[in-house]
Formats: structure tokens, C-alpha cells, sequence
């Protein structure tokens, strides 16, 4: 045996080493499964292809959840998970489904909206592969995500997205973002199925308000924000001054722009009778020009260059050493639905929601998002499901 | 469905064309280089990444 053939036995052994750690670590992050305890609440967990059966069997065929009041009232939609790097809107919802009781009206929780897009992280972007939450009874895991459905479950990507119905030409690796394929199509890719499938959600349930829960980069100008479709304008603008006069947090209001296609706010509220709300809370993770990209920066959102950037007034939400954390973030999204559904009662009482058990943003951010998340290892069997 | 099958059965051939330079490489910094650029296809393959 000669030595160049030694050296590629070698060399062969070492990237194989070197492959299957990788590819432990990436098998193990798709694979974490997410304990979710079914609150009091829950009166029904359905599967997203029971309104689409093409996503049976799929990635995406998400787990809905169904909270169900003795009064009958509005029906609400709330989405975790468009984006799942964002992952304030995934935290929400877990203390929505964990904790919520409702009296009046139907909600409708998915926490996972692009469950595939829970599944890997941004390639090339050193993300971390899952985040803990710290609880009373230990700490509970999550998948990071990205912004993306997987490349597992969606390849190849097109030279040009181009959206449907609309035929805009869009960046071409959003035709595997979830917020880009509204109001999707039947026969499409899988995040155009995935789209499809809660469009026939939402007209089958008859929802009446639709919150698609995001964060955004603090240079980014569309942030501490609840953008609106037309239909939902005046009831975002009065939330917003009511959220700014009597919480401890301020948020503005955008309209959803026309022109934009494949948008939540702006696809469902053409496509279906809902109002679509999309709300949007700060993530300095997602900023450009962060530090190190690790689990502190996403929970504690504390980033010295981004408080440099912000003295060079590169920002459009303000940040200082306290950062934006993971708690705030929750309790704003929290906070904001709560004002929403009490204008939306009060303006239409015959589609009222009234709920108890879910927290606004200060109870939030004194107890900790942890304080709402319920010990799958003590739940019953029959309350316990994953995502 | 039949692009994708095509993307991964282009990913194979470009995988084993890797494999075959080197085996006929005779310089190890190429193999090294081999060795590394082929990581990312067989993750691919194998579904992993």
C-alpha cells in the first residue's frame, strides 16, 4: 500500500468523522420534538389537512389547536411561526394553548405555521440549533428555525419567484417563505399548500380576525408595529392608542401596502372575509450587524453593535444596554391581542372573544414567559401533544 | 417532484465525480479540498442538511 493511498484512507476517515458529527447535530435539531400540555382551554387539537387533506402526511401538517367558549362569539386565528427564528410569536402561542380560557367565541392556535421551517436554520448563518426557556420546573426546548421552509422539504428554489395569483416577481428564495406564498394554491409547492390550507381554514372556521405573530430587525422600519389590512385599520389604530395610553410599551400602525403580494396582512384580508393583523415586536438576532449569533443574543437581546448602531441613528426602534428580551417581546404580542379582541367586543358584541388566564406584558415580563409553560412530564397522556 | 429528483440525482453525479478526482488526485492539499466540498452534497443525499 502506497503512502498517497494511506493518506486518502486518512483523510476519507477524517471528513467522514467530520460529516456525521455535523450530521448528528442537524438529525437531532430537526428531529427535537416540542412538548406542548393541552391547557384547560383546549377543547379540540386538529390537523391542518383536515381543511386540505393534499398535506396529510406532510411536514406542514400542523397541529391546530382549538379553544372553544360556551358563548358562542368571533372566532380568531392566531399564527406562531410564519417565521420561526421569530420566535416570540411560538412563545405566545404556547401560553395562549397552555393557559387560556375562553368563555366567549372560538380561538384557533398553530403554533407551528411552517412547521418545516422549525426544522433547520439559516445556512451559513452560525444560528444556534434551539433555545431553552427557563420554567419553575426545569427548562423547556425549542427548535431555533429560520425564515424559511427547509431546503429538505422544498428544492430546488426557482432564478425568480414568481407569486401566485398575482404574477409579482419576487426574490427567489421566497418561494419557500411563508409570509411571501398567501394566499397560496392547491397544487403549488409546499408553502404554497401550507398557505392554501389555512386560507381554507380560515373560510371554513369562519374566522373573523387573523394575527400572524412576527419580530423584525431593529433596522428594519416596519417594527413595533401592527400592520393592518384596510378592513382592520381603525381597530389597529384604536389598539394602538389604547395599548400606548395604558401599557408600559408603545406600537404604531401600518397600513398593509397594495402593491406588496404574498403577505399575510394583505392576501388573507383580500382572499377571505377575516381582518389579517400582522404583528411585529423588536429582535435584535435578526439585525445585520450583530455580534455573536448565539442562544443570549436571541433570549436576551442585548447586542453592543446594535447599540452602536443605534447611536449612529441607523435604527428605527430604539435600544440601550437592557436589550429586548425574550420576555418583553412575548408580553407585547400578548398584551396587544388582548387590546385588539376588547375593542373588536365592544364593536361587534355578537363576534365578541373573552378570555381569561393569559397574561398582558408587565404579568409577563415580572413572572417570565418560563411561568406560563406547563411540565409535559407530570400532564396526562391525553393532554400532552408535540410539535 | 421530478425537478427535485433531478436536483438530487445531479447532487449524486457531482458527488461522484468528487469521489473520482480524489481518488486520481496526487497533490493532498486537492484531497483535502475534495474532502470538504463533498461534505455538503452527501449531507444533502442522506437528507440530513
Amino acid at each position: 500500500m502506497n503512502i498517497s493511498l494511506i493518506r486518502k484512507i486518512f483523510l476519507s476517515l477524517l471528513g467522514t468523522a467530520l460529516m456525521v458529527f455535523a450530521g448528528i447535530s442537524f438529525y437531532k435539531s430537526r428531529h427535537l420534538r416540542e412538548p406542548v400540555v393541552l391547557g384547560p382551554g383546549v377543547t379540540q387539537v386538529k390537523k391542518l389537512s383536515s381543511y386540505f387533506p393534499k398535506l396529510e402526511g406532510s411536514i406542514n401538517d400542523a397541529n391546530v389547536y382549538v379553544l372553544e367558549g360556551s358563548e358562542p362569539g368571533g372566532t380568531i386565528l392566531i399564527l406562531g411561526g410564519s417565521h420561526p427564528e421569530e420566535p416570540a410569536g411560538r412563545l405566545m402561542g404556547w401560553i395562549f394553548v397552555e393557559n387560556a380560557i375562553v368563555e366567549k367565541g372560538t380561538v384557533i392556535v398553530i403554533l407551528s405555521a411552517n412547521r418545516s421551517g422549525t426544522t433547520v436554520t439559516r445556512l451559513g448563518g452560525a444560528y444556534p440549533p434551539d433555545y431553552s426557556i427557563p420554567t419553575e420546573w426545569g427548562e423547556q426546548t425549542f427548535r431555533m428555525g429560520d425564515r424559511w421552509s427547509n431546503p429538505l422539504d422544498q428544492w430546488p428554489d426557482p432564478e425568480v419567484y414568481i407569486h401566485y395569483p398575482s404574477g409579482q416577481e419576487l426574490a427567489f428564495v421566497d418561494a419557500r417563505n411563508l409570509n411571501r406564498t398567501w394566499p397560496g394554491r392547491a397544487n403549488g409547492t409546499l408553502t404554497e399548500k401550507t398557505c392554501f390550507a389555512m386560507i381554507q381554514l380560515i373560510k371554513d372556521e369562519g374566522v373573523d380576525i387573523v394575527f400572524d405573530l412576527h419580530e423584525a430587525e431593529l433596522q428594519y422600519p416596519v417594527i413595533s408595529t401592527i400592520v393592518a389590512h384596510q378592513k382592520g385599520q381603525d381597530l389597529a389604530a384604536m389598539a394602538s392608542m389604547m395599548i400606548s395610553g395604558t401599557e408600559d410599551f408603545l406600537i404604531g400602525v401600518e397600513n398593509s401596502p397594495e402593491a406588496l403580494r404574498g403577505l399575510s396582512h394583505r392576501e388573507i384580508g383580500d382572499h377571505t372575509d377575516a381582518v389579517s393583523l400582522l404583528l411585529e415586536a423588536p429582535e435584535p438576532m435578526l439585525d445585520a450587524t450583530r455580534g455573536r449569533t448565539d442562544r443570549a443574543l436571541l433570549l436576551e437581546g442585548k447586542d453592543e453593535f446594535i447599540v452602536k448602531a443605534g447611536k449612529h441613528g441607523l435604527l428605527f426602534e430604539r435600544i440601550d444596554e437592557n436589550g429586548w428580551h425574550i420576555d418583553v417581546r412575548v408580553g407585547r404580542h400578548c398584551s396587544t391581542i388582548l387590546h385588539i379582541l376588547e375593542l373588536w367586543s365592544e364593536d361587534q358584541p355578537e363576534k365578541g372573544i373573552r378570555m381569561t388566564q393569559v397574561p398582558r406584558y408587565a404579568e409577563v415580563i415580572a413572572n417570565g414567559t418560563g411561568h406560563y409553560l406547563r411540565n409535559p412530564s407530570t400532564a396526562p397522556p391525553n393532554k400532552l401533544t408535540f410539535e | 417532484m421530478i425537478v427535485t429528483l433531478l436536483y438530487y440525482v445531479l447532487t449524486a453525479f457531482i458527488a461522484v465525480l468528487i469521489i473520482w478526482n480524489l481518488v486520481k488526485s496526487k497533490k493532498w492539499q486537492d484531497e483535502i479540498l475534495y474532502i470538504i466540498i463533498l461534505i455538503p452534497f452527501l449531507l444533502r443525499l442522506l437528507r440530513l442538511k
